[in-house]
């Protein structure tokens, strides 16, 4: 426990992000000689639910793929420099993550302490019983299937417990996604978990570290707008705490990227829905008054978030078997391009009729428009295109298995039997895993944290 | 009186939970603010949601940072997991709500750009 300023860092933002990108975050909190942390977010809805899948087809599976990639360029840097691991690359399998983080260890002759954060688990739990729909599902049918997963989001107690425990690397499954920096910061502060506005600071702090380079300078140009600097190598952000929660966000020494009120404003806001009542479940998170204060270039600090006490019941990921998706695209280029398009289009459904497939469908013709529009093409009937160019008809399907393959051969099919000079036919199916949201009274749920050893030995 | 691309007044992001789409709006310029809260109306987003199913908006607004927050029930489509369009997470549509039309009176602020 210190009162000194403590620096945290972002390593990924998502399962997917950049795997060299906490090399300079790490390099620039090591030079610093306090030690510190580094966050790792790579746990969405879908990458979660993708990761049940994972675990399904084999037990030792379903953490996130990229890991090793994430670790292996820090990890003895980082546990040299002090720096304590957070990351929720556990996702479906937090046991097997925690055991892969200790095998890449031995392989550079280190055993740090591993600490595994577990609970979030709850498929076959009475408590599922008596949860409910989130308000947000609430226009969405329940599947009818037996769930395949139940993830609650877990708060950042047992993260900041396992540091306390002397953790080097913390794995965890399913947590609120700002608990990943609130945990170290509650370590190394000591505050009480009842001194809601400090709560809250350290959950902002996590919110706007969570998603990575989205607050320096990712996923925020627009060229000729907000233009970004050496896009290719963005700066992860790190923040310096103050033992008040008042931050500085700033990103390491010669990197790209930029961080000013306008990157930090955008990833303020994100996905926070009620800017007054963020619910996650440490705390309510108001970030009505947060002050924004550019203090040098790539430096701004960050004040003025204010806490309530966290909602009584917790949001859990329930994971359902989905249906199968088939995608299969054509081009058509030249002239009358966008009616051999259409073209297409029409005769695959009169296709899908004469052969009595019945899929979802939902069919769009890139170059005109599509990601705007809605399944039955209304913006695109409404004559939203021109009528030459290169454009691709786009065609998703989803049912069961045989029925989605069936239609997407079908597609394949247009190269001979559909409008003239057709080409580039791409097909993909895939399974997919349906999820909703759920709230499980808190005192349902039970977190705790155990330290890997045995596994060492 | 004449009309601008919202892309010429303010920065957008999107983000989901489930079907839920959330959509910021921040003003390059405070001197726009009041345009913006009077001409992006829930009214209007749900208008420009309306053909992909949404239900319902919520404006949030936050005047001392200059941004907006929209909450838009049901235009996912059943969200990532479920919907067949080729963007499900709903990423783009935050440049969707930024070529909404709005009305701007003579300020040369708001036709600078």
């Amino acid at each position: 426990m210190s009162g000194q300023p403590f620096l945290i860092g972002s390593g990924a933002g998502f399962s997917g992000d950049r795997v060299d990108a906490a090399i300079p975050v790490i390099a620039a909190i090591a030079a610093e000689g306090r030690g510190g942390a580094i966050i790792f977010e790579t746990l969405g809805e879908r990458t979660l639910a993708l990761g049940q899948v994972a675990r399904q087809a084999d037990p030792s599976k379903g953490y996130e793929p990229l890991l090793e990639q994430f670790l292996a360029p820090i990890l003895a840097p980082a546990l040299k420099a002090g720096i304590t691991i957070v990351g929720n690359f556990g996702a479906a399998n937090p046991q097997a993550a925690a055991k892969a983080v200790a095998k890449l260890a031995q392989a550079h002759g280190l055993a740090p302490r591993i600490a595994v954060v577990t609970g979030d688990d709850m498929l076959g739990d009475p408590a599922f019983e008596e949860s409910e729909l989130w308000e947000g599902d609430a226009g969405l049918p329940t599947p009818v299937a037996a769930p395949l997963a139940v993830n609650v989001y877990l708060g950042a107690r047992s993260i900041a417990e396992a540091i306390h425990a002397g953790a080097q690397v913390v794995v965890t499954g399913r947590v609120a996604d700002p608990a990943l920096a609130l945990g170290p910061l509650v370590a190394h502060f000591g505050w009480d978990w009842d001194d809601l506005d400090r709560i809250a600071a350290g959950t902002l702090i996590g919110h706007l570290l969570e998603c990575g380079s989205q607050v320096s300078g990712g996923y925020f140009a627009d060229p000729g707008v907000k233009d970004v600097p050496d896009m290719a190598r963005i700066g992860f952000p790190i923040a310096e705490v103050m033992a008040d929660g008042a931050a500085v966000l700033m990103k390491p020494p010669a990197t790209g990227g930029r961080i000013d009120i306008a990157t930090v404003t955008e990833q303020l806001l994100y996905e926070i829905h009620d800017p007054a009542a963020y619910l996650t479940p440490d705390v309510t998170l108001d970030v009505t008054g947060v002050r924004l204060e550019q203090l040098a270039p790539n430096r701004v600090r960050v004040t003025g978030a204010r806490g309530r006490p966290a909602p009584p019941r917790l949001k859990a990921t329930v994971s359902y078997p989905g249906e199968w998706l088939g995608e299969a695209g054509i081009s058509y280029a030249g002239p009358n391009a966008l009616a051999r398009a259409e073209l297409a289009v029409c005769t695959i459904r009169e296709r899908l009729a004469i052969r009595g497939l019945k899929p979802r469908l939902r069919a769009d013709i890139l170059g005109a428009v599509s990601v705007f529009d809605d399944d039955s093409a209304s913006l695109r009937q409404g004559g939203a295109a021109s009528g030459s160019g290169d454009y691709r008809a786009h065609f998703a399907f989803g049912g069961d298995e045989a029925t989605v393959r069936a239609a997407c051969q079908e597609v394949g099919a247009l190269y001979c039997c559909g409008p003239a000079g057709g080409g580039g036919v791409r097909i993909q199916v895939t399974p997919r895993i349906v999820t909703r949201s759920r709230m499980i009274a808190r005192e349902k749920v039970h977190a705790h944290f155990a330290i890997l050893e045995e596994a060492l030995a | 009186m004449t009309t601008v691309p919202l892309h010429r007044l303010a920065h957008a992001r999107t983000g989901d939970k489930g079907n839920r789409l959330n959509v910021s709006l921040i003003a390059h310029d405070r001197e726009n603010w009041d345009l913006l809260v009077r001409e992006v109306t829930e009214a209007r987003v749900l208008a420009l949601f309306a053909h992909r199913g949404a239900s319902a908006v919520r404006r949030y607004l936050m005047p001392s940072l200059g941004a907006m927050n929209f909450v838009v029930e049901d235009a996912l489509e059943g969200g990532v997991n479920t919907a067949l369009c080729l963007d499900a997470h709903g990423k783009t549509l935050s440049f969707l709500l930024l070529s909404m039309d709005v009305a701007v009176d003579s300020n040369p602020l708001a036709t600078a750009l």
